[in-house]
């Protein structure tokens, strides 16, 4: 219950900074509505409120500032608005609705979970690789680590228009774009956890005559559970990036990263933020979710979870 | 008692390649342990004991000269499990509880289910731990993990027992209850064990032959055969055979660095 206060704390902040920001960034927005509106505003023309930052005009027309809070496409909704717009699409639709969050929350979520099974599986089978044999240890780690130094955002285009010519759509491209990001933290994590076993383990086991198997099953893959752990969690978030970046250059129309761009396109910034809240909470709620599987495995497994 | 010849060296010579050139870490050393023994190595760090007991456990391989354990090579008899390993960390297996870390030699070796259970029972009051083996290693105080540990070693019931500085980073107060518990166990299990240390009432008190060696290079000084009765209180300490005993060792020990200065 410690924790709570720290967070909390830093939640009250960020949301402060989020409300003061709120009448600066939509002020010129209000003013010319305003105007049109036939409210006063100084100075009259938008010519002239150009010369203003947000904060000057805020300070001239104060009678303007609660307005900026209820403005229908701002330029930043305020925190409100977020939350009534994520209410309404995730609890006023059906889940079938096309305007549902939900539904549109399961379009990315099925190809994450997909995509981190087959980048987590890939992971760990590198990884095995890379410990057991020094031909791969020389030739796939370079490999692994350029592959991260490729931008996601030109790549995942590449792959969903090469798969989508040979009539692979839907579900696949997005989850190999969300396992090129996955498979990393797991590679590497796995090395080391599977390495973890210091010589005087490893040299007990000799003492024993045991196999490599036998090594594998019994010390290293055990002593590698909190390095796996650990990497899982950066993964799926991982997973859920690279699935939302594989949503955004393709003219996908479902996923968030469908939604967010739907919103900046058409004006409609509240769908865009309703939608990143949402891909946000979902990946804080799949690393949530990896932090208890990690406690119990590791508190029946009598090590201590970090 | 059987005088029978069970581990031997001779000529052994062993040579490290280390960057900074060759480290001579052991050199012509011969000695014989007899079934039964217990043989302490004491010296300074760096003259080689642990590097022996690793030659005789085939964890190191000598360069030069001829060692036999069991009437096989060192490698063989690894094979063949003729021996339990005491490291200096008793290094059970956090994940396991000590009955699972007892087992894990079982379960490699392929003893059936019912015969591992029966054993980790045996080995568990042997070393005074009974009713302990469903408890996680952090559980339990360095002195009870070390003595799992031993218990690991004896599980399979391996004739031979090398003992490498077990219980060097214990507090002289459980390592005095240690010595002596050790001392019970091998006379109820009459095994041979060879043990490495650097405390000289330690050596004293449980050997039968202490092996005194020296560095650079790693060699033997001395070999003294201990005339304590096998029954030793721990108050044989302030026996005056047992200081002349240790005046000995401590001689050689003294031996040995003289050259090195």
């Amino acid at each position: 219950m410690k924790s709570v206060l720290p967070i909390l704390t830093v939640i009250a902040a960020i949301l402060l900074f989020w409300v003061v920001s709120v009448v600066p960034m939509n002020m010129h927005l209000v003013a010319d509505q305003a105007q049109r509106d036939a409210l006063v505003v100084t100075p009259d023309t938008p010519a002239a409120r150009q010369d203003y930052s947000g904060t000057g005009l805020a300070l001239r027309n104060p009678h303007l500032i609660p307005l900026t809070y209820t403005f229908v496409r701002p330029r930043l909704p305020s925190p409100h608005q977020v939350a009534g717009e994520m209410y309404k699409t995730i609890f006023g639709q059906k889940i079938t609705s096309k305007r549902s969050l939900v539904f549109h929350g399961w379009v990315t979520l099925a190809p994450t979970l997909l995509g981190f099974l087959i980048g987590t599986t890939l992971g760990i089978l590198l990884a095995v690789g890379i410990v057991y044999s020094r031909v791969m240890d020389l030739s796939v780690m370079p490999w692994a680590i350029v592959s991260q130094t490729i931008p996601i955002l030109a790549l995942a285009p590449m792959v969903i228009v090469v798969l989508g010519s040979m009539g692979v759509q839907g579900l696949i491209p997005k989850s190999i774009i969300a396992a090129y990001l996955s498979f990393f933290p797991v590679v590497v994590g796995m090395v080391k956890g599977l390495r973890s076993p210091d010589s005087m383990q490893l040299d007990l086991l000799r003492t024993y005559s045991a196999s490599k198997s036998q090594g594998f099953w019994a010390l290293r893959l055990p002593a590698s559970a909190p390095y796996l752990f650990a990497s899982l969690k950066i993964g799926i978030s991982a997973s859920l990036v690279g699935t939302i970046v594989a949503e955004l250059p393709t003219g996908a129309r479902a996923g968030f990263g469908a939604r967010m761009l739907v919103g900046d396109q058409y004006g409609q910034p509240l769908v865009s933020w309703a939608a990143l809240f949402a891909a946000a909470i979902t990946a804080a709620a799949l690393v949530g979710v990896f932090s208890v599987i990690e406690r119990i495995t590791l508190k029946r497994m009598g090590m201590n979870a970090s | 008692m059987n005088q029978q010849t069970i581990i031997t060296a001779r000529n052994l010579d062993l040579t490290f390649e280390t960057n900074d050139g060759p480290v001579h870490a052991l050199k012509d050393v011969n000695l014989d342990i007899n079934k039964g023994d217990f043989v302490s190595f004491i010296g300074p760090s760096g003259c080689g004991k642990t590097t022996f007991l690793r030659c005789i456990a085939g964890l190191e391989t000598p360069t030069a000269g001829e060692i036999s354990v069991n009437g096989m090579t060192p490698d063989e008899a690894r094979r063949a499990r003729a021996y339990g390993y005491v490291f200096q960390a008793a290094g059970l297996y956090p994940w396991r509880t000590i009955g699972g870390n007892i087992k894990l030699p079982l379960e490699i070796m392929g003893f059936d289910k019912a015969e591992q259970a029966e054993r980790v029972q045996r080995v568990l009051d042997l070393v005074d731990l009974t009713g302990f083996d469903r408890k996680f290693p952090w559980q339990l105080s360095g002195g009870m993990q070390q003595r799992a540990s031993i218990a690991r070693a004896l599980a399979f019931d391996a004739d031979i027992l090398l003992m490498d500085e077990p219980f060097g980073a214990l507090d002289e107060i459980v390592r005095d209850h240690l010595n002596e518990q050790l001392l019970q166990l091998w006379a109820r299990t009459e095994k041979t064990i060879a043990f490495v240390t650097h405390s000289i009432p330690e050596a004293v008190y449980l050997s039968t032959k202490i092996v005194v060696m020296s560095p650079r290079p790693g060699r033997i000084s001395d070999v003294i055969e201990s005339t304590l009765p096998r029954e030793r209180p721990l108050d044989i300490r302030d026996s005056p055979e047992f200081i002349e005993i240790a005046h000995r060792v401590r001689d050689g020990l003294r031996a040995g660095h003289a050259d090195d200065v």
